[in-house]
């Protein structure tokens, strides 16, 4: 049985009088992996921010798990069990490796404890007290990721996870999110990186100025190449 | 008779220690603007006024409640604090955003609408509030006589500041106020009621102001206007300590009111500007501040 965790209709944004997003339309069913596609400045990251109501003002519909969103602030949408891992990662300066990991509060149940996560990331196990940005990039990378599993959040937001990373830490994000796809969560990912994407995904949208211009579940991948290939030159 | 560099061993001593009572003072006050300041980018003019309310507050307590000292040490910052959060939600709030030129203007509004209340209510003569008993009398430290109170307000400064310390740079709650100075947005997503911390961290500062209102009420002449001359000198504390950072602010308070001390053995006549000459100087050479990050 699928059941939408997430339906998203005629959503808008701005950044003051920059209209970002014309009516973006897509959704995600409990347990999904979904990646959006498109060009930088297509609006994918504007989506995500726009999902939490990071935008300066938005209009439209956002269900998220059967609630309306669209009209909530921030921390009332985190809590209806949003979990989002921004493309900067936005890792506390001023907070170590361990205050970064338990900052986000529980928004939901079944979250991951943190002696669990620190197994899943060992790197991050050996450096609890190290201030936030001094750890690597990729290292931040994980922290940004578990420490939003910690919250017991089942929609899970992530940016552009893999960029600018090696490619050992890139497999191991992989591996990560496979794992999290088999315990049920549910994911909407932007990714530039489309070799990352691809195997991990169960559907696809593409986006393109604002809008969704297509979407396709995984096995369409092969017949899709071609139009893929012209719009993101992968 | 033993000297140091021709002044009395005594004399000295006794101004330090004097300067070490105001520095407490300076401390407290300079670190609820620095808590402010860090999470709200607000240059919080009314910080005077808020002093003078918590003094205000517990004369008004003794006299009219019965509230002893002991009592409004608690109730002052908390009543006085529950206004700061009103102050907030009501007016700061409308100003997230802007340029910081309109939280100044506005927060030396509020000070001015303060002190002129409180001016035209009890008039501008002032008036003392009792030693409570049990800090009544002095301690013969051997260099000098110090007043039992005296004495207790350094304590109680120095507990104060740890206690804050403490709190903001070694807790969850203060974790995540720390996240919330750096990128608030992002906290916000992750589900923190950003805009309530926001609002008890405005209430915090200004009932910290209050509670340094009430530890000086016995020592000072309680009025309306008790904290426009002192907000200006724990300004520039505050701007010696780096604008924002706590540690800064409770050290360069104790600090600064030793230099104070000290100048009155040196050369009195120059007392009231030290402060400001060491704040010249740190613009000059360490623009961010002794513990700012720039």
């Amino acid at each position: 049985m699928t059941t939408e965790f997430l339906r998203v209709t005629n959503l808008h944004a701005f950044y003051g009088e920059s209209h970002i997003l014309h009516g973006v339309d897509f959704s995600v069913n409990r347990g999904e992996v979904v990646t959006l596609l498109g060009r930088n400045g297509a609006g994918r990251t504007t989506t995500l921010k726009a999902l939490l109501g990071l935008v300066g003002s938005r209009s439209g519909s956002v269900m998220i798990n059967g609630r309306e969103a669209i009209g909530l602030p921030p921390h009332r949408i985190a809590r209806l069990g949003v979990g989002y891992c921004p493309e900067e990662r936005g890792i506390y300066a001023s907070l170590s490796t361990e205050e970064n990991l338990s900052l986000p509060p529980l928004v939901g149940s079944g979250g991951i404890a943190a002696e669990e996560l620190y197994a899943m990331f060992p790197n991050l196990a050996e450096r609890r007290a190290t201030q936030g940005t001094r750890l690597s990039g990729g290292e931040q990378q994980m922290l940004a990721v578990a420490r939003i599993l910690r919250t017991g959040a089942r929609l899970l937001l992530l940016d552009e996870i893999s960029e600018g990373l090696a490619p050992v830490i890139v497999q191991a994000l992989a591996r990560t999110v496979r794992t999290l796809r088999e315990r049920g969560y549910t994911i909407v990912m932007v990714e530039q990186n489309f070799r990352f994407a691809a195997p991990l995904a169960d559907r696809f949208y593409v986006m393109e100025r604002g809008r969704i211009v297509d979407g396709f579940p995984a096995a369409a991948l092969p017949a899709k190449m071609g139009m893929l290939h012209e719009f993101l030159g992968v | 008779m033993t000297e140091i560099f021709g002044f009395p061993v005594v004399v000295v001593l006794g101004q330090l220690v004097l300067g070490l009572v105001n520095g407490s003072f300076y401390a407290i006050l300079s670190l609820g603007l620095a808590v402010i300041f860090g999470l709200m980018r607000v240059v919080n003019f009314a910080h005077g006024a808020f002093y003078a309310l918590g003094a205000v507050t517990a004369l008004l307590g003794l006299k009219l409640l019965g509230v002893n000292y002991w009592a409004a040490l608690v109730l002052a910052p908390l009543v006085v604090g529950l206004l700061g959060i009103l102050v907030e939600r009501l007016l700061l709030r409308r100003l997230a955003g802007l340029d910081p030129l309109y939280g100044l203007l506005l927060t030396f509004g509020i000070a001015l609408a303060i002190e002129g209340t409180l001016q035209q209510l009890f008039g501008s003569s002032g008036e003392s509030y009792p030693v409570p008993e049990a800090l009544r009398g002095a301690l013969n430290l051997g260099f000098m006589i110090l007043p039992r109170y005296r004495a207790w307000v350094i304590v109680a400064s120095l507990a104060v500041c740890f206690g804050t310390w403490f709190v903001i740079e070694r807790t969850r709650l203060g974790a995540t106020l720390r996240a919330a100075t750096e990128n608030a947005p992002l906290l916000q997503a992750f589900g923190v009621n950003v805009p309530l911390l926001v609002a008890l961290t405005y209430g915090g500062g200004v009932a910290l102001a209050a509670l340094a209102g009430v530890l000086a009420a016995p020592v000072i002449l309680v009025n309306g206007t008790m904290g426009s001359s002192i907000v200006i000198v724990v300004f520039a504390v505050v701007v010696i300590g780096g604008m924002g950072s706590i540690l800064g602010a409770i050290v360069s308070g104790l600090l600064l009111g030793l230099a104070e001390g000290l100048t009155k053995v040196v050369y009195p006549e120059a007392s009231n500007i030290v402060v400001f000459v060491i704040m010249a100087l740190v613009l000059v050479l360490r623009p961010a501040g002794l513990f700012g990050r720039e």
